[in-house]
């Protein structure tokens, strides 16, 4: 029954709306074509400055409703540099902003036609005008390519070589983190060895350098504050993104891939929820990539922590070959920190009594 | 000389003179229905399928934003009614996320493609290129129905696609793979993408079919006269705009043949060490970023191949409703060459953070922001026509006004999103969606409307409502800033585009206000666009009736026909051109233009 009520609704508002249409068409014969004509376009030239003005207004009530929630606080130095960059970029193409749309609304209020037949000034062109419309633009955008490119080839620099290395691996729909554990080194993965219960990355076991490697499955990515992290970015199955708002970075994880990335965070997690007032603060990573129906629920985090902070966090962690492979290790929990050279001895005796 | 030109038109055409007098819609000589206005080879007709398909597609496509606006604005909330349309995928008024994928890229498909591809430039390059080249039809008339038959069969491919079981393609418009080549990645990755597959190819043999026409129309069939650099604007734009189709079309056709390949037949172009559905997938070696390369060859001329035919006709449309030549011809050609150069060259800048050498990206930044350079000449040119003209504020030059208005604000973001170390942040966020829907969505529409309302009366001899045509224009106007102005600010926080919800991000859920702010005016913005399809379909049958053969005082050809021209377009010879197209002066008897067709006076100047 409502849905006819709808219907009836629409159709009535469409009839009215054809008599608003009709009407003016009906004035138009009633009061002679030319002046309706005049009328109405004097109407829509002061329209079209309310619009501006209207425009001009909402754009700053943006400004100050938004003002605290544009770029999020940059938390690492390249990030910096990209707030500043943006702001350039904003500069120059607000300038040109303000200034075509004030002179488009500008023009048709001043000259819209009067109805006094005034002869238009014939001018169809300026080789003078065309060329400095030419250079301005060409000029800035050559300012802003070279501040891009500087920044660029900055962020896109080969990762010094102290920077920690971490494995960040896509797939539906979350996160996996490999941490390269005591000996530094990430082991060997062949997609064909993944096992969803035992092996999520496909750990070669035959490659000492795994054995002590750590995989963080709950999409959480420590780094140590000021210090340079790299990240290796790989995917299972679809395209992903490791997109970090917080420090202006993105890479896409592609299968059979991998790309790399590496910043430098300087404000730690606890320090952010000081500076945002904001005790559920977390750094977050989205995948920024379309990977299916849980694109959206896609969400790792990433905890700068002290280098003291971090250091605990890593020694209670139990490394994946021993938390998939309990009865090889007979080392009790309790002492996780001999945990992660022991597991290896044993590994191999086990890979080579398989 | 009729008869000569109607071998032109093809042999199914009868009498192309005598429908100069007379109602278009009763023609009394011996055509047929179904050859007059279905499988028509008369350019106009052709034009108008064109149009009312494309009309047709774009409420389906509107229809389908105002859904999944819904699901952003208020995910909370059902809404019952979106049920008894899209049944068990909105059960109980809410939608899946699955479908809500669907939606978004059927959405993007539906607009991009079938609108404003087929829709803009299969209208009025069909239109406009023999009656402004003055030509009696195109180079190939039966080539030119193919080309909307070959439109029509792949929407209804595409269509189909709508109601399968596993629902419509989901892994967005741009369908990467492996996303889309897998059956296990995703529900819309099976029979839905197959069919989106087959309907894209069929596309593509149709734009094809009609760029091929469009170039040889516009070199081969000129009259006498019109000289290239006599050419409207519009029809410049619109020969680029085919030109374009015409080179990247093929390589995204090969795209998908690989696709359908690597789909169907084990191929592995694109695939490479992936586990997925629980077992691990025997192709190795391939490139999931090769696809990404053949699509945005295609995929970033195809920007222009939206937006060339918007430039063209406010450029046509401006001169004429402002009175004045249009600023800088010559400056405008070179522009437009030089737009369609450089979208040749810059599509991988929609790959910068897939992992390509940052040596490339830099080279492409630098082409893009390029682009700039042209486009600005445009924007200062068309600021220039409209300086010191006498502005007659009509449906067709408020909507070219609103062109210039949108095409300054969406194309200065790109300026950002261009620059590859700012696009690192900005990459597939809301700012990338509000960037390229004001530009190549809004104020492409905003050229395709200027078009419709400003050749109404040429296609149907009536005048669409000029009420109506305000309240469309100021609500759509105003309704397209406050949709995609505050979404700026939403990308630049980070907020990424194609989120399902929002509200368990702890750095975007503050967003959400502003979400259901958005999908409110999306709403009404929605309704507004049904005032248009309203007029547009009254005035075809009910509108005023065209009294004077050029009721815009136009210089350009089309208006040199009778009110409603038969196949063939003029029943006597085709005028001969003797000057070039933005003669907005003087014409020394009081009024104020000067038709093509006029000879040059003594002592005037050509152009």
């Amino acid at each position: 029954m409502s849905v006819f009520i709808i219907i009836a609704l629409i159709i009535l508002v469409f009839i009215i709306i054809y008599q608003i249409g009709k009407a003016s068409e009906y004035a138009v014969v009633l009061r002679g074509e030319e002046k309706v004509k005049a009328q109405a376009n004097s109407a829509i030239a002061i329209l079209l400055v309310v619009m501006f003005l209207l425009g001009m207004w909402g754009i700053w009530e943006c400004h100050e409703i938004f003002k605290d929630r544009l770029l999020p606080i940059a938390a690492c130095k390249t990030g910096e540099n990209y707030d500043a960059m943006f702001k350039y970029t904003i500069i120059v193409t607000g300038i040109v902003f303000f200034a075509t749309q004030f002179v488009l609304f500008y023009f048709c209020f001043l000259y819209q036609d009067k109805g006094n037949k005034r002869t238009t000034f014939f001018f169809a062109h300026s080789n003078k005008l065309e060329v400095i419309w030419t250079t301005i633009p060409a000029i800035a955008m050559a300012i802003l390519v070279a501040i891009g490119l500087r920044n660029w080839y900055d962020v896109t620099s080969v990762a010094p070589a102290e920077a920690t290395v971490v494995e960040i691996v896509g797939k539906q729909f979350n996160w996996l983190v490999r941490y390269p554990g005591k000996d530094k080194e990430l082991g060997k993965r062949d997609f064909r060895k993944i096992d969803d219960a035992k092996n999520v990355l496909g750990l070669d076991w035959s490659d000492p350098h795994n054995m002590d490697d750590i995989i963080s499955q709950n999409g959480e990515l420590h780094v140590v504050v000021n210090k340079p992290v790299k990240l290796l970015i790989m995917s299972r199955d679809v395209i992903h993104d490791v997109g970090l708002p917080h420090f202006r970075m993105k890479m896409d994880a592609v299968p059979g891939i991998t790309t790399t990335m590496w910043f430098t965070p300087t404000i730690t997690t606890e320090e952010m929820k000081q500076i945002t007032h904001n005790p559920d603060f977390v750094y977050e990573i989205a995948c920024d990539q379309l990977c299916g129906k849980g694109h959206y629920s896609m969400r790792g985090t990433i905890i700068v922590q002290s280098q003291a902070d971090y250091d605990k966090w890593l020694a209670s962690q139990q490394t994946y070959y021993a938390a998939n492979n309990p009865s090889a290790v007979p080392v009790a929990p309790a002492s996780p920190a001999a945990d992660t050279t022991k597991p290896k001895k044993d590994s191999v005796k086990l890979l080579t009594s398989n | 000389m009729n008869n000569e030109a109607i071998n032109i038109g093809g042999s199914l055409v009868a009498h192309g003179a005598d429908s100069s007098a007379g109602h278009h819609d009763h023609e009394h000589h011996e055509q047929h229905f179904i050859w007059k206005y279905v499988f028509s080879q008369d350019h106009k007709i052709i034009s108008k399928q064109f149009l009312i398909t494309g009309i047709t597609w774009a409420i389906i496509g509107a229809l389908m934003s105002v859904f999944f606006r819904l699901q952003l604005g208020f995910p909370d909330s059902t809404f019952p009614i979106m049920e008894k349309f899209l049944g068990d995928w909105a059960k109980g008024g809410k939608l899946t996320p699955e479908f809500y994928y669907a939606l978004v890229t059927m959405h993007g498909t539906i607009l991009v493609f079938f609108v404003l591809t087929a829709g803009l430039s299969g209208t009025f390059a069909n239109l406009l290129i023999p009656l402004q080249v003055g030509a009696r039809d195109m180079a190939s008339p039966f080539m030119n129905m193919l080309s909307y038959w070959f439109f029509f069969a792949a929407s209804i491919l595409m269509f189909v696609s709508l109601f399968v079981e596993t629902g419509p393609a989901s892994g967005g418009w741009t369908t990467y793979p492996p996303l889309s080549a897998l059956k296990e990645a995703s529900l819309g990755s099976g029979v839905g993408m197959d069919l989106w597959l087959l309907s894209m190819s069929l596309f593509v043999v149709s734009s094809l079919l009609g760029g091929l026409n469009y170039i040889a129309t516009v070199l081969n069939m000129r009259t006498a006269g019109m000289t290239m650099t006599r050419l409207p604007l519009t029809i410049w734009a619109l020969f680029f705009t085919a030109v374009l189709g015409v080179l990247s079309f093929p390589v995204l056709f090969s795209g998908l043949v690989l696709l359908i390949f690597d789909r169907n037949f084990g191929t592995s172009f694109y695939l490479s060490e992936i586990f997925i559905g629980g077992k691990a997938l025997p192709h190795v070696g391939g490139s999931a970023i090769l696809y990404q390369h053949l699509f945005w060859f295609l995929g970033h001329p195809e920007v222009y191949i939206i937006m060339l035919p918007g430039m063209g006709m406010a450029s046509e449309v401006l001169s004429t409703h402002s009175r004045k030549p249009i600023f800088g011809y010559f400056a405008m050609i070179i522009s437009l060459v030089g737009i369609t150069l450089l979208a040749f060259l810059v599509w991988a800048h929609h790959m910068f953070v897939t992992g390509m050498s940052p040596f490339l990206g830099s080279i492409f930044v630098l082409l893009t922001l390029l682009i700039a350079v042209p486009s600005a000449v445009k924007v200062f040119n068309w600021l220039t026509t409209i300086w010191r003209g006498n502005i007659r504020f009509n449906p067709p030059m408020l909507f070219a006004l609103g062109f210039v208005s949108l095409f300054i604000s969406g194309g200065l973001t790109g300026i950002f999103l261009g620059n590859s170390a700012l696009d690192i942040h900005l990459h597939d966020t809301y700012f990338v969606v509000a960037h390229f829907h004001i530009v190549m969505g809004v104020s492409a529409f905003f050229g395709m409307f200027a078009g419709v309302y400003h050749w109404f009366p040429k296609m149907y001899g009536r005048f669409m409502n000029n009420t109506l045509g305000y309240i469309h224009f100021f609500i759509t106007f105003a309704g397209a800033y406050l949709i995609f102005w505050p979404m700026h600010y939403e990308g630049i926080a980070g907020m990424p585009r194609r989120y399902y919800d929002y509200s368990a991000w702890e750095s975007f859920k503050h967003f959400q206000g502003v979400n259901a702010f958005i999908s409110i005016v999306a709403t009404i913005v929605f309704f507004t666009q049904l005032v248009f399809v309203f007029n547009f379909f009254m005035s075809i049958f009910r509108g005023r009736k065209v009294t004077n053969p050029n009721p815009w005082g136009s210089t350009t050809l089309e208006w040199t026909t009778p009110i409603n021209p038969g196949h063939g377009n003029w029943p006597g010879a085709i005028p001969e051109v003797h000057r070039w197209p933005y003669d907005y002066k003087d014409d020394g008897h009081g009024g104020d233009f000067i038709p093509q067709t006029e000879p040059l006076r003594d002592g005037e100047e050509a152009h």
